[in-house]
């Protein structure tokens, strides 16, 4: 407990107290007791099929961008809250978009591309063939994010041309949000 | 909750940290507070390990030593006072308590003496005296205060806040959750150490209960907003449609609620003022006259047909106008009926001119002040338009219909200010086609003229066909049948941008749709003014038949005749209930036609392609009849012309307003299921624009088209002699004159009839017409100001832009000479993989703060270049955990710090 205490000066009480609580719900009976889960890492599947992320297009790249573990596919408690804490209420903006940033990033190399854009396109449009955008569309849109948004012209996007759009978008901070 | 730590850190460290912060001038506010955040976990207990940066706070804090050699002298001894006082801090543990109970006034006091001490170095007098007033229950405090002196005391504390702010704050670093950890615990525990020492933490339970407030605020507030959406009605619905149809589609439904929000006000006014007073206090049906079904019809009164029509008792009900009684004053109450039915009729067409200009005006309003986010517009659609709440597939679903949709619609637009084309073929194309369109609407025109100057002389002619009968009719509904899509095929060779064509074509059916008014208010007139030239005799007849039946012979005279039946009374035709009879027959079958239109149209046509499709010749869903798009422009113009009937029609059935009230209504219903189940989206989304202002004018332009007849029957008409509220009366405004006169006192009279001279009325009307002309052009100066403005500041950006854009192509060039001697500290930068890109964003953003403060800019851009140099010297790789932060507001302090080290404060 001593341990929950220390997180319990990070986030409120009830904040780390439900985020354990369901992710207990996601470990196996037996390994169930605190310490244990504090150890336990939970798999991919098993966080992608929480109802808060079931629905989510990014949640995969949520799960990648917030994994510690080496091979990137597995979370852990403090993980989890790590997550909770980016996507809660109080997180500043400044972090939000910085970690916005990084689940755009679909190939980790720390800018957004014509290729993460695309992706990010088809993430939003959603899986179905009927909602998807055509590839004349496609790069219209590309090519009018980067006119908007690229700043130096360098063909991408970086992390501070991204908060600066993001700074000035009214409901930035109230969309991206996750409640348990 | 990260908001508020903050700033209780700044009000407990403003007495230090105020001073501290003097030192680097111009930095404002936030830049000041973020180095204290990357100081705190510098500070953890290695007081060995401080660097130039102390020693700028030493001597901005006016210590005594300012040379090098004596500091660090002073840090040493510091240094062993800070060990020896955490040997004593466990042997003092059983002090703390008593010191943490009065621990805010030590606080106070011992912060009170280091302020002074800054202002004024080595005020010893000034600390005597404040440790005299010290209780003496503080003596441990003292002894702390005697161990350790004052301006160590100061550091330990802020020191202490530091690390308090970092515990508010280290949730907002980007740092993976087992570093912040550690963080986290090294900080709590510096503080656990000293915060008994100097007398903090209390409060700390108040603080979580507000902080448990505060979250709970924030859910009740989003619980609320929700709520509120929750509250407007079918807003789920029209956001489903827009989602999926677009907002042009939405735009028709938006507008329909519109409408059905203002004629529920109509409804309720009418329904309060006139219709219920009426039944409540009103002679009862079958008293008199007016209020009784003739003995003719009697028989057939309640037959269905008959109803349906509006004829037997439905029209001698309250719905109609010939029901009510011209008494002045009904029930116990003495409501004056005739008056409230005038003042009623009136305030309906004052209170939706009202409505529709204040609708008009603020949505104007609310287009001018759109400002930045058109510089963003794909932007935010492509990083902020996902939900993250979102948790629900079907939700999700629709949010992925709505962003496609709404790219879509950015698209079409992007495309069609970029279209480059062959501007005189296009100009040609339109002049041809608006030629076309104007031959159409004359010759329709001249075919309505010729259908009714024919269907004139048809009337006076005995045994006409059905046809000829019809045949303004049947003329009429052709047109609205096949005019529309001429148009529209016409239309296409403008080749304007769909919402603008939607405007022309919404423009056009208007043109084609005031021939149908025309013709309908034609036919109602000729009918007026033969019932009105009929009344005549019908009177005469009136008076004839009463006065034969009371002086007829043969009834004895002792015994007064019971008064005659009211069924038997002879009636006037009543010419206004024929036309309120008129208008509601048309709501009504207006509405019918409308959705058997749908049903035959949408739905059918959508089951047979979707069904038939299996076992057909041809592909049905993509080749010819395919699935129907929603008609806007029809749609809408059917609501603004049905609106405009009601206007026409209300002041002669009020009972209309709560017809099409009901119409509205299932329409809604209707509608949307329609558009859902049987409709596809149209070929090309279009946004809709902003305001429905094309609408509203042409709902104003309708209002103003239906007041003229209306008005033109209450000032020139003479109303029926026996039905009505005005029966009797001259004209129908008559019941004001009345009213003045017989109610209010005679003074009041003699003013409104100075106010009607004529001589006064019209200098009011010139004032008035002086004064739109002013606002109109003081209106028309700010807002070319503010394009202009607008203009200036689009300009700016674009200088900006490519300002910028050679900016930082140098600094990319500068700051990978740096990298090569920082690839230890790239390796520790968590979010980028290249050294590079960090130095040229906070570039980047350097230069990007310029553009909104230029008073940090000119000290920012000057020291951005030692900055990049200056990183991996001040900060070896490995000590600093937090030096991958690509926050450029922490550069100018560094950097400032960095250059007061080597140089002597003196």
């Amino acid at each position: 407990w001593s341990e929950m205490k220390v997180r319990f000066r990070l986030y409120s009480f009830l904040t780390v107290f439900q985020a354990h609580r369901r992710f207990c719900e996601l470990l196996p009976p037996e390994h169930r007791s605190t310490e244990e889960s504090l150890q336990t890492r939970v798999s991919l599947e098993q966080i992608l099929s929480l109802p808060e992320l079931k629905a989510n297009p990014f949640k995969e790249r949520i799960c990648r961008v917030f994994s510690t573990s080496p091979a990137r596919d597995s979370l852990s408690f403090e993980d989890f809250l790590d997550l909770l804490s980016v996507f809660s209420d109080t997180a500043t903006p400044d972090l939000k978009s910085h970690y916005a940033f990084r689940i755009f990033d679909f190939d980790d190399d720390g800018t957004l591309n014509r290729e993460d854009l695309s992706q990010l396109v088809n993430c939003l449009t959603g899986p179905g063939d009927d909602t998807r955008l055509s590839a004349s569309e496609m790069k219209q849109l590309i090519d009018n994010i980067l006119e908007e948004s690229d700043i130096d012209r360098d063909g991408t996007i970086n992390l501070s041309e991204f908060q600066h759009v993001i700074s000035r978008s009214p409901d930035f901070a109230s969309s991206f949000k996750i409640v348990l | 909750m990260s908001r508020q730590p903050k700033s209780l850190g700044e009000e407990a460290g403003s007495g230090v940290r105020g001073q501290v912060r003097s030192g680097s001038p111009g930095t404002g506010d936030r830049s000041g507070r973020r180095p204290s955040k990357k100081r705190a976990p510098r500070a953890e207990g290695a007081a060995g390990r401080r660097g130039a940066q102390p020693g700028q706070k030493e001597r901005v804090g006016g210590s005594p030593g300012p040379g090098s050699p004596r500091r660090k002298q002073a840090e040493r001894r510091r240094h062993r006072e800070e060990l020896g006082e955490r040997g004593r801090s466990s042997a003092e543990r059983t002090c703390t308590e008593k010191r943490k109970k009065d621990g805010r006034t030590s606080l106070k006091e011992q912060r009170a003496p280091s302020r002074k001490e800054k202002e004024a170095p080595r005020k010893e007098e000034t600390w005597k005296r404040l440790k005299k007033h010290r209780s003496p229950s503080l003596a441990s405090g003292a002894s702390v205060g005697e161990s350790l002196s004052e301006e160590e005391l100061a550091r330990i504390l802020e020191q202490l806040e530091d690390k308090k702010k970092l515990i508010a704050t280290v949730r907002s670093k980007p740092w993976p959750m087992a570093k912040k950890l550690t963080e986290l615990r090294e900080a709590q525990e510096f503080v656990e150490k000293y915060e008994g020492a100097l007398g903090k933490g209390k409060g700390k339970r108040l603080y979580a209960y507000r902080m448990l407030m505060a979250k709970k605020w924030v859910k009740f507030k989003r619980d609320f907003d929700n709520f509120k959406t929750q509250c407007i009605p079918w807003e789920m619905k029209i956001k489903d449609i827009e989602s999926h149809f677009g907002s042009s589609v939405a735009s028709y439904f938006i507008f329909l609620r519109w409408m059905y929000g203002v004629n529920l006000v109509l409804f309720g006014l009418i329904f309060g003022l006139v219709i219920i007073p009426e039944v409540l206090m009103g002679v009862p049906y079958g008293s008199i006259p007016r209020k009784t079904v003739p003995r003719a019809e009697e028989e057939k009164a309640m037959d269905f047909s008959v109803l349906w029509d509006f004829e037997g008792y439905i029209k001698y009900s309250a719905l109609f106008y010939g029901y009510y009684n011209n008494q002045r004053t009904i029930g116990w109450l003495r409501y004056r009926l005739p008056m409230a039915y005038f003042m009623v009729g009136v305030s309906v067409f004052g209170y939706s001119l009202m409505i529709v200009i204040r609708s008009m005006a603020s949505n104007t309003q609310g287009s001018t002040s759109e400002g930045e986010s058109a510089n963003f517009t794909f932007s935010f659609k492509m990083f902020t338009s996902w939900d993250y709440l979102i948790g629900n597939s079907e939700t999700a679903d629709n949010k992925y219909a709505s962003i496609t949709t709404s790219f879509k619609e950015s698209i079409v637009d992007e495309q069609e200010s970029n279209k480059e084309e062959n501007i005189h073929l296009t100009r040609f194309l339109r002049v041809l086609a608006n030629f076309l369109i104007i031959c159409c609407l004359c010759g329709s025109g001249y075919l309505i003229y010729f259908v009714v100057k024919r269907s004139q002389e048809f009337s006076k002619m005995q045994n006409v066909s059905w046809y000829e009968r019809n045949e303004v009719e049947i003329v009429m509904s052709l047109l609205g049948m096949f005019c529309p899509p001429l148009f529209e095929t016409i239309a296409a060779l403008e080749n304007y941008h769909p919402r603008i064509g939607l405007k022309w074509q919404l423009g056009r059916i208007f043109a084609l749709f005031l021939g149908n008014l025309y013709t309908f208010l034609l036919a109602l007139m000729d009918d007026v003014h033969l019932k009105l030239s009929n009344e005549e005799k019908i009177k005469n007849l009136t008076h004839w038949t009463l006065f034969n039946y009371y002086n007829s012979s043969g009834w004895n005279e002792s015994v007064p005749r019971p008064p005659l039946h009211p069924a038997d009374v002879p009636r006037g035709s009543c010419w206004e209930t024929a036309v309120g009879i008129e208008f509601m027959r048309l709501t009504v079958s207006d509405m019918l036609v409308t959705y058997i239109t749908i049903l035959l149209g949408d739905f059918l046509r959508a089951c047979f392609v979707r069904f038939m499709n299996y076992c057909w010749c041809w592909d049905l869903e993509a080749g010819f009849p395919s699935y129907a798009e929603f008609d806007i422009s029809g749609n809408v113009l059917g609501l603004i012309f049905n609106q405009g009937m009601i206007w026409m029609g209300s002041f002669y059935a009020p009972g209309l307003v709560g017809v099409n009230v009901l119409r509205l209504l299932t329409s809604m219903y209707f509608q949307c299921w329609a558009v859902m189940s049987s409709n596809v989206p149209h070929e090309r989304v279009f946004k809709a624009s902003r305001s429905n202002n094309f609408y509203m004018g042409l709902l104003l332009l309708v209002l103003f088209l239906s007041l003229l007849p209306v008005a033109y029957a209450i000032m020139s008409l003479p109303p029926s002699f026996d039905c009505g509220p005005f029966s009797g009366k001259n004209r129908m405004y008559d019941v004001i004159q009345e009213t003045i006169e017989n109610d209010f006192p005679t003074f009041l009279g003699k003013i409104f009839a100075f106010l009607a001279n004529p001589g006064l009325i019209i200098p009011a009307i010139l004032l008035m017409f002086l004064a739109i002309y002013y606002l109109n052009s003081v209106s028309k100066s700010l807002s070319r100001a503010n394009a202009q403005l607008r203009k200036k500041i689009q300009a700016l950006r674009e200088v900006e832009k490519s300002h910028k854009s050679v900016k930082g192509r140098t600094t990319a060039r500068d700051s990978e000479d740096t990298a090569k001697g920082n690839s230890k500290n790239a390796t520790q930068l968590q979010l980028t993989k290249e050294g590079t890109t960090p130095h040229s964003a906070s570039q980047n953003q350097t230069t990007g703060k310029k553009a909104q403060d230029p008073g940090i800019s000119r000290s920012a851009s000057r020291i951005t270049l030692p900055v990049s140099q200056h990183l991996p010297v001040s900060r070896p790789p490995g000590v600093r955990p937090d030096s991958g932060q690509p926050r450029p507001q922490t550069h100018p302090w560094r950097s400032a710090s960095g250059k007061s080290a080597p140089r002597p404060p003196h």
